[in-house]
């Protein structure tokens, strides 16, 4: 019998080594003539193994990692095909402590199955959700969606179900589906990983979104960052095209819907969803106003679902498993599960699929086993480069949408990043006014020049210059994005900005004497 | 004169293009006003006498949302919505001002003046000096935070079309010159280059006015707010650029 070998294929792997391992693997079982079969399969999320390869063991698998290509012939030695003992063995993968605590609804399949066999998609559940979506009617998925309670993974955590709908009620034709693959967030990776681990998945998801709405075409607009993303994906809408899960009559149906990828040029504000739907349309990606919304006037001009990767690819469950299972999982408002992607100065850094309700230290702690240095943690910034940062007292908030909003922070698109006590939050306040600055569309007054200026201001704060007039006016502008900003980038730059400054004041550089001055007479 | 025929064009300039929906009543300030449906909040506290300040919206353009002073409050809607791009509702309640309306607005002005040409503010007649007139700023103090950061004062001064001139240290990047190219003449030979505070107008792919497509019908400067694009026939001497002492 053919043994299998899995070797990851996603990006990080093979930033890691995984196409040499696996090249190696080939050529060390040809010449070993062993009955080998090398399986690309997806990451399973958990970074400080990769590249993790696994064997299958009469149906189990058991997992060897970090591996690297020169420790191939010793673990075919140590008898790798029957899960022998070696240094990089960790035992059956399900059993990996961090993976068997998570709940994998969204990345169940994830790194379980080689991404582009639609048998093996098939083989784990696939399409279960389409076809049971397919015998109902549009307006009761749509029902089944709103029970799930799902909200948007893309960082605004507005109710899918409520989106669909009023795309569903629209009355103008053609209507599209538009799933946004721009993961531009510093420190997030779960969209990547569907793509490049269970790119299927997607298809699914948006073809129940097309059946649920009424939508005839669908836009994955991928990030040019992903090329392992972008030919995954091409090669299984061609393949799902082949064998009839897109195009006409699908499974049967009388489902209509097909999709294309569409590949941006390098800007962050065009994962702000209506400048990415001017980016599709062939033009610079600026932000429109809302309203209309795109649900009612988007591509085109057309009734259009805009959703992230994660919302839709945790569809396919919610149809196949009934909206009420979903809510089973989570906490209050926050129903389900949240792929948490941990990164930063962290020891076990990857994804983390889990319920809403833990706590920050459970996830960085736990999961995270700390700071990568071994130095004490001194911040968290949560919900990518817009979120704020945390203090390390803060670490027991809840990770809900609700808890984390009332300690002034946003849970965004679940990005985790932990800073050690080596840390400058000055620096990192800096930064959050230049990566505005930088990522601006220049569109709206406050980001175009108020990014550039709160830049200059922290400047002039670290360098102690009229430290207490430069902090009230850095205070000022940051109230002049939020509430002025035409979008969410200069709307939330202020949050990192502001939490910097509040959580860490001792980090805006030392007070000079005049202002000691002004401070004691304001007294 | 320049002043008079500004002033009443500021006047009758309702902020975005007239619609002809069905009759939906609301109010600004407490005053009842019907507008058609589609209509923009602005052109209704127009129509209501309630002078909202703007500098990227004009009757003659799609509304835009770029300049941020027509920020408004709406009793039951969270924020500070520009009312430029947000169309009236029956019964809705605005209110065009407040104390932190006043704040915001101030704010956003002062990021204007940080990157414009002092010279140009005192005796000037565009749009920009009308805005400012109504917000209440007219420069930033001597030892204001904002000064000396980076600025376009340094910027294209485009002398190459025979009636006009584009003064980009006198550019608010607002897109009206673009918008007027694009919605008014159909020529789409403006356009806005870089992101960010790197944004520009230019002409063309990169060209100079005279070397573009431009076909010097003149509605990127009657668009214009801040006097960036002005006709040349104004300045018999020749035209100079202002003092940028302010930034």
């Amino acid at each position: 019998m053919t043994a299998r070998v899995f070797v990851p294929c996603d990006a990080l792997s093979v930033a890691l080594g995984a196409d040499e391992v696996a090249a190696r693997l080939v050529a060390e079982t040809a010449a070993r003539s062993l009955d080998v079969t090398v399986v690309r399969n997806g990451s399973r999320g958990l970074f400080w193994l990769e590249p993790m390869i696994e064997v299958d063991v009469g149906g189990m698998r058991h997992a060897y990692g970090p591996v690297e290509a020169d420790d191939i012939p010793s673990l075919i030695d140590a008898g790798l095909l029957d899960a022998g003992a070696h240094r990089t063995n960790l035992g059956p993968t399900d059993q990996i402590p961090e993976l068997e605590r998570q709940t994998r609804l969204t990345f169940a399949r994830v790194g379980v199955i080689d991404p582009r066999s639609l048998d093996d998609y098939l083989a784990h559940g696939g399409f279960d959700g389409l076809r049971r979506a397919l015998a109902m009617s549009p307006s009761d998925v749509v029902d089944e969606v709103e029970a799930s309670g799902l909200r948007g993974r893309g960082g605004a955590a507005f109710p899918t179900g409520i989106k669909w709908r009023t795309v569903l009620g629209a009355p103008a034709s053609p209507k599209y589906v538009v799933a946004n693959a721009d993961e531009g967030d510093s420190g997030t990776f779960a969209d990547r990983m569907v793509m490049e681990g269970d790119p299927f998945c997607l298809i699914e998801a948006m073809a129940i979104a097309a059946h649920a709405v009424g939508a005839t075409h669908g836009v994955i607009y991928c990030r040019s960052e992903y090329p392992h993303s972008i030919a995954t994906l091409e090669h299984c809408i061609g393949v799902a095209r082949q064998y009839g899960w897109l195009g006409t009559s699908i499974a049967g149906s009388v489902l209509e819907f097909d999709i294309e990828v569409r590949v941006g040029a390098g800007a962050y504000i065009c994962g702000e969803e209506t400048s990415m739907l001017e980016s599709i349309e062939g033009r610079r990606g600026m932000v429109r106003p809302k309203p209309p919304l795109p649900a009612l006037e988007g591509l085109y001009g057309k009734p259009t679902v805009v959703n992230n990767i994660i919302t839709l690819a945790s569809v396919p469950w919610i149809l196949a498993h009934g909206g009420a299972a979903y809510s089973g999982h989570g906490v209050g408002r926050s129903a389900g599960t949240l792929p948490v992607q941990l990164a930063g100065n962290i020891r076990r850094g990857g994804l983390v699929e889990v319920p809403f309700g833990i706590t920050v230290r459970e996830l960085i702690e736990d999961f995270g086993g700390g700071t990568a240095s071994g130095r004490p943690a001194r911040a968290v910034q949560i919900g990518g480069p817009l979120g704020a940062y945390f203090h390390n007292d803060q670490l027991d908030t809840v990770l809900d949408y609700e808890a984390i909003a009332a300690a002034g922070g946003l849970l965004g698109h679940g990005g985790v990043v932990v800073f050690d006590d080596t840390v400058d939050m000055a620096v990192q306040a800096r930064f959050a006014m230049e990566f505005c600055a930088v990522e601006s569309c220049g569109k709206c007054t406050p980001c175009r020049v108020g990014s550039t200026r709160g830049v200059e201001l922290i400047d002039k704060i670290v360098l102690g210059e009229q430290r207490s007039a430069n902090i009230a006016q850095l205070e000022d502008l940051c109230e002049v994005l939020e509430h002025g900003s035409l979008c969410a980038l200069g709307g939330l730059t202020p949050y990192p900005v502001r939490s910097a400054l509040q959580h860490f004041p001792e980090d805006f550089g030392q007070r000079n004497q005049q202002d000691e001055h002004d401070a004691q007479e304001n007294i | 004169m320049w002043s008079e025929l500004r002033a009443l064009r500021d006047g009758i300039d309702l902020g975005t293009p007239p619609r002809d929906g069905e009759p939906v009543t609301l109010s600004v300030d407490g005053i009842p006003v019907t507008v058609a449906a589609g209509s923009s909040v602005l052109l209704a506290a127009g129509i209501a006498g309630c002078t909202v300040p703007k500098l990227c919206a004009s009757d003659t353009l799609e509304a835009f949302g770029s300049c941020r002073v027509c920020l408004v409050e709406i009793e039951g809607r969270r924020g500070y919505p520009a009312s430029c791009t947000t169309p009236v509702d029956e019964g809705m309640q605005v209110r065009t001002t407040s104390d932190m309306l006043a704040k915001l607005r101030r704010g956003v002005i002062e990021l204007y003046l940080s990157d414009f040409p002092e010279g140009d503010i005192d005796g000037g007649w565009s749009q920009l000096n009308t805005t400012l007139d109504q917000v209440g700023v007219h420069r930033l103090a001597d030892d204001h935070p904002y000064r000396s950061g980076a600025n376009h004062q340094g910027g294209v001064l485009d002398m190459s079309n025979p009636y006009f001139v584009f003064d980009q240290a006198k550019c608010i990047v607002c897109s009206r010159c673009v918008r007027a190219c694009e919605e008014i003449q159909g020529t789409f030979a403006l356009t806005i280059d870089g992101r960010g505070f790197g944004s520009t107008v230019v002409a063309g792919q990169n060209e100079s006015f005279l070397e573009s497509d431009c076909v010097s019908c003149g509605a990127c400067v009657q668009a214009c707010p801040s006097d960036a694009l002005i006709e040349k026939s104004l300045f018999p001497g020749g035209y100079e650029r202002a003092d940028s002492s302010q930034a």
